[in-house]
């Protein structure tokens, strides 16, 4: 299981990434360690990629959307810090979280290519991507691994608040087409 | 710090007795994204508190534009009604958010 989503993020948001097939091939599904290391990760790239639309973002609504982005993220990923340190879990790095970072770094390189209207376009057409994918593996992959009840109840929290966010970026790339 | 104290009662009897009788203090929760409840009545000079509970900001806006109260993640905020109406309200920064308040005279 834990192969197979990580490789539907991997295409869904990368289109393909040899690293991310060839890894991830230890456990059946994640465990609490390597979940929350994927949702904090997975939450870091929002952050950074807000912070690179409030500098380079043209349209007032876009920008609006960035800053919802960065001050939802950084709450939930405080939440998420907080929450590993009371459990005494040591978030573990693994394949998902590197190949999310890797992919990331790319969309920051190529979104940075871009200015104006272009850019704008492409970031909020990349958060609806980005929040459809990350909302599709915390519901039917990581909600129903994690063990920890606190955990998981902060996943659901979180994706509770992703899926407005992605229904907001929806409404921002209808916007602006 | 009896003094002190006395103070405060002194200070505390003040503000109850400047505050009309039958004004009373209405709560309502913001937590995990919903607001509770999402239908509260009210008459004019009640307040409403609004206690976020979330670790997210949110706010209490009023589709009218009467009211626009910021509630910082785990803080709470407070309107005194004005006027009365049936007013539709929601958190900017959370659209799904949405409540409605009936103010009566």
């Amino acid at each position: 299981m834990f192969v197979r989503w990580s490789a539907a993020i991997a295409a869904a948001i990368l289109l393909s990434s040899p690293a991310l097939l060839q890894g991830a091939r230890a456990a059946d599904k994640p465990t609490d360690p390597q979940i929350a290391h994927i949702a904090y990760t997975a939450g870091v790239i929002d952050i950074n990629a807000a912070k690179q639309a409030q500098k380079k973002a043209r349209n007032k609504d876009v920008k609006a959307f960035a800053e919802d982005m960065l001050r939802d993220h950084e709450a939930v990923n405080k939440q998420a810090l907080a929450l590993v340190k009371k459990l005494n879990v040591t978030p573990e790095d693994n394949d998902t979280s590197k190949a999310l970072s890797e992919q990331a770094s790319e969309k920051l390189a190529e979104l940075d290519k871009l200015s104006g209207a272009a850019f704008d376009k492409a970031y909020v057409a990349n958060e609806v991507a980005y929040h459809k994918t990350v909302n599709g593996a915390l519901e039917t992959q990581l909600i129903p691994s994690a063990s920890n009840a606190e955990l998981k109840s902060l996943l659901q929290t979180g994706l509770k608040i992703f899926q407005g966010h992605q229904q907001h970026a929806e409404h921002v790339a209808a916007e602006l087409k | 710090m009896p003094g002190r104290l006395s103070a405060i009662a002194t200070a505390v009897l003040l503000v109850a007795l400047a505050v009309p009788a039958h004004a009373a203090t209405i709560e309502i929760t913001m937590e995990n994204l919903e607001i509770s409840p999402k239908d509260a009545s009210a008459k004019v000079g009640d307040t409403i508190e609004w206690i976020n509970k979330d670790v997210f900001a949110h706010t209490a806006t009023a589709r009218n534009g009467d009211f626009d109260v910021n509630l910082p993640a785990k803080k709470s905020g407070t309107l005194v009604l004005k006027k009365a109406g049936t007013v539709d309200y929601y958190c900017r920064f959370h659209p799904n958010m949405k409540a409605t308040l009936r103010i009566e005279p």
